[in-house]
């Protein structure tokens, strides 16, 4: 690959080529999760919850922040890989923690991408109501059949073996449960990113901000929609599925509304097509939620309400928009810089 | 399971009161997003504002139903309209997430502040005398109210088709579905009617809220529990048509009335199957126009 | 082989009761420099809606190089060679202009399928996409997001994306619209950069850009070729002076 001699390195083509280059902020959020490890041994339990939450929510951010893809029914995938480590634990089928969470991708990606393939020719409120009620079906679907799914009790104390056949799953302290669940995450994220800067992420954010011109480039927007929102259900059922897994029960509530409205506020409260939001937002909803909602539930709900309002009225861009805004004000403004070789015309 | 005429009857009255309801709760939220293009979430809340503003009228000022429904309908259209103008219209160009989070946050705060004035509780709605025990069809005695809401239901239905169809408010609100530019270009004042709109639509939610809530209950809960229900009536209907709605309320009501008798465990199952099989096949609902 | 690119036989398209395009028989030469013009609601951008696909039209055929294409997607036709612009802005507007022009060409050269490489390790691809700026004097733009962009800048961009597709048929939809006519040479000289032997079809009312620049004019009215010839039999053409009411009169002559 030769650069044209004629044409120096402009500085936006070398923003692009680097682009994804790995920032030292980037370390932080493991290393926070690694120091939350060892200074809040007896809070395993909500650290372990949280980071999930952050993995569904990056599952989601890939199909909301980076394509555009709108759906009020993700914890439909989040469900359905969840009930896969269920209904296959509880009846002994198998167990075993990582193949487990490989057939939960692989059940919740066949559920995106069959209804994907179907609903995907639809857009917006249409497709909305279809995400919906699909979700609302299969929560339905799996309150039914009592015989596999435990109905409305769920499945309760699942038997899920060591990790590696050495960690035990000890639930009251839920060590194992915790680094796995990090481990699972840091995986993931490194796939999501990977994704999110590879010329097809690039291609989902054009779908994103323009469809009609995407079609007028040549893509073929509905195939690339469909292997998106497949990805993005195969790490949703992953993270039900360790869900299942670390909690050792499944329920309804792994497929509800509930869960399916908190992922998109997570995630909207962290700022979506960012790639970090899902931390962020995990983060400031989960701790507010952990020490508001048992005390002050109503108030709890009114602040949400409230800051849902104030975000799609005045702060698209979540929390890390309104950091980004806040940098650009603090930065004091430097000229752009013009190439010395070129005379200004 | 016995089918004899009685029994065909009394599911068939049954359901069309609920349906009934349902469209008078929806067909306001069915105008307003064909109209504003607008995913509405909230719409739910206005119509559980309009039931706790029945009850709470008849408790405390000691009023009857039909006036508590009058002033829950003037009230809730005044409320709605000071939000459509301050906060609505700001996101008309938005795309349809930040509609969804905005009315969602909207439906929080309306639970959150009903749950503090009010209390978490079931409001219950004490009927007039005159609309209590049964009523003698001279086929079957059937409940007094369910036959009440059918006959409100059907002369709601008749008097908003023929507003939307033969005056000169209705004419602008079909032009503006239709083509938004097009009437505007006309001298049509699309902000009044926008704002007239969304508030004679929550209106007319706040009616339905409190005719049905002597057999939906009332509490916070109220505004997100039946959104499902409405939207899918209104999507299945159609977005903009009246007639859409009506049907698609009193199919839905019948189908669930019927369901919960016979099929109690899988009812709602077969009703999402039913939508979603519908939307597929008409994305613009039975009686919309395609886009 | 005849020299013919693209060629539309007999294309009605309907709307209901409304006949946008009727019976238009046409053909687009190799290296043709061709401009379409007629008074607004002639149906011009149906027409090219019906070329590249995003309608399809009511009766008659659609062909490219001989093949028919009527049927065909839009993004196959654009992978057969068809590329165009639109008379409203259709751009990745939360993205950089350098993204921007990156997303056609890597689509072009067939990048975009790619999920493993990061899209800055193709370099092809972005100093194709860099060089193209250049090209359109947009490169100090390159890297403002297109929503803080002047509107003149913008359609520039909007003509960069589709010359990242390498067209050999180029159907420009009033490219000038909104250009201060200051820089509208600007299109006009990276029309004439373009190889000589794709074909170029244009929209305009700018009737100076349009002699300027055509070899061959065709007049659409009410949605049917009402004339077609040189810019100097089309300029002096009464009957279609008629019609822009004196407006190409200067023109021509």
């Amino acid at each position: 690959m030769s650069v044209t001699p004629h044409m120096p390195d402009h500085p936006a083509a070398l923003a692009l080529a680097r682009r994804h280059s790995l920032r030292w902020w980037e370390s932080l959020p493991w290393i926070a999760a690694l120091a939350f490890f060892f200074a809040y041994p007896n809070h395993l339990g909500f650290g372990t919850e949280l980071l999930i939450m952050v993995l569904f929510a990056i599952s989601l951010d890939l199909a909301l922040g980076y394509a555009g893809i709108i759906t009020l029914g993700h914890a439909a995938f989040f469900g359905a890989g969840a009930y896969t480590v269920g209904i296959l634990a509880h009846h002994g089928i198998w167990n075993e923690p990582l193949t487990g969470l490989a057939l939960a991708a692989l059940v919740a990606a066949a559920v995106g991408f069959l209804s994907g393939l179907v609903l995907l020719r639809t857009t917006g409120l249409t497709f909305l109501m279809l995400t919906l009620c699909t979700m609302l079906m299969l929560e339905e679907a799996a309150n039914l059949g009592h015989h596999w799914t435990g109905g409305f009790d769920g499945l309760p104390s699942l038997n899920i073996p060591p990790l590696f056949g050495v960690f035990e799953f000890n639930p009251l302290i839920p060590k194992t449960q915790f680094l796995y669940v990090l481990g699972v995450l840091f995986l993931c994220f490194l796939f999501v990113r990977m994704l999110a800067y590879s010329p097809f992420g690039q291609g989902l954010t054009g779908i994103r901000e323009n469809t009609l011109r995407m079609h007028a480039v040549g893509a073929p927007v509905r195939t690339r929609l469909v292997v998106c929102y497949t990805i993005s259900a195969a790490i949703a059922g992953i993270a039900g599925g360790i869900w299942a897994q670390a909690n050792a029960y499944v329920n309804l509530g792994t497929l509800g509304l509930d869960r399916a409205a908190t992922v998109l506020i997570i995630l909207v409260l962290g700022g979506f097509g960012r790639l970090y939001g899902a931390f962020v937002g995990a983060v400031a909803y989960m701790v507010l939620a952990h020490f508001l909602s048992k005390i002050y539930p109503t108030a709890w709900q009114l602040g949400l309400g409230l800051l849902l309002v104030v975000i799609a009225l005045f702060a698209r861009g979540g929390m890390l928009g309104i950091g980004e805004v806040l940098m650009q004000r603090l930065r004091p403004k430097i000229p752009p810089k013009e190439p010395a070789s070129r005379p200004s015309p | 399971m016995i089918f004899t005429v009685d029994n065909i009857a009394s599911m068939l009255l049954g359901g069309m009161a609920a349906g009934m309801v349902l469209f008078i709760v929806s067909v306001g939220l069915s105008v307003t997003m064909g109209l504003m293009g607008f995913a509405n979430l909230a719409h739910g809340a206005f119509a559980m504002l309009g039931g706790y503003i029945v009850v709470l009228v008849m408790r405390h000022w000691g009023v009857g139903f039909a006036l508590a429904l009058a002033i829950s309908f003037v009230l809730t259209a005044a409320i709605s309209m000071v939000f459509e103008r301050l906060l609505y219209s700001r996101l008309y160009k938005a795309g349809e997430l930040d509609q969804v989070l905005f009315t969602i946050g909207l439906c929080f705060v309306f639970i959150a502040s009903l749950t503090v004035f009010v209390g978490p509780e079931n409001q219950p709605l004490t009927l007039p005398d005159a609309l209590r025990g049964q009523l003698d069809l001279g086929l079957l005695q059937y409940r007094t109210y369910s036959i009440f809401l059918i006959v409100v239901g059907v002369a709601i239905a008749i008097g908003l088709w023929f507003g939307f169809e033969r005056t000169r408010f209705g004419a602008q609100i079909r032009a503006a579905v239709d083509n938004r530019r097009m009437a505007e270009s006309l001298g049509i004042n699309i902000d009044r009617l926008f704002a007239v709109t969304f508030g004679f639509g929550s209106g007319m939610a706040a009616l339905g809220g409190g005719l049905g809530a002597e057999f939906l209950g009332l509490d916070p809960q109220y505004a997100l529990k039946y959104l499902v229900f409405f939207l899918i009536v209104v999507s299945v209907g159609g977005l903009g048509s009246i007639a859409g709605v009506f049907w698609a309320s009193l199919i839905i009501g019948v189908l669930d009335f019927v369901l919960k008798k016979y099929l109690p465990q899988g009812g709602t199952l077969f009703i999402y199957a039913l939508a979603i099989l519908l939307l597929l096949w008409r994305p613009q609902g039975l009686f919309g126009k395609p886009a | 082989m005849n020299g013919t690119l693209l060629e539309t036989r007999s294309v009605s398209k309907n709307f209901g009761a409304l006949q946008a395009a009727r019976d238009i028989t046409f053909t687009l030469e190799k290296g043709a420099r061709h401009a379409l013009i007629g008074p607004n609601g002639a149906g011009k951008t149906t027409f090219i809606n019906l070329m590249t696909g995003v309608l399809l039209p009511t009766t008659g055929t659609v062909l490219l190089r001989g093949e028919d294409i009527t049927t065909m997607e839009q993004a196959a036709r654009v992978k057969r060679g068809i590329a165009r612009t639109f008379q409203i802005n259709r751009l990745f507007r939360g993205l950089t202009v350098l993204e921007n022009v990156y997303i056609s060409v890597a689509e072009r050269v067939g990048a975009a399928t790619n999920m493993v490489t990061p899209a800055g390790k193709r370099r092809d691809v972005i100093d194709e996409a860099m060089h193209l700026l250049e090209t359109l004097k947009l490169a100090d733009d390159a890297q403002r997001t297109i929503a803080g962009l002047p509107y003149g800048r913008q359609r520039l961009v909007e003509l960069a994306i589709a010359l990242g597709l390498k067209p050999e048929v180029l159907l420009l939809d009033e490219p000038a619209a909104g250009v201060p006519s200051a820089e509208s040479h600007i299109i006009l000289d990276a029309i004439d950069a373009l190889p000589k032997d794709i074909g170029v079809l244009i929209i305009d009312h700018d009737m100076d850009l349009v002699f300027r620049f055509a070899k061959r004019i065709t007049v659409l009215v009410r949605g049917a070729i009402f004339a077609e010839g040189t810019p100097r039999e089309i300029g002096s053409n009464a009957d279609v002076r008629a019609v822009y009411l004196g407006q190409a009169t200067t023109h021509g002559a």
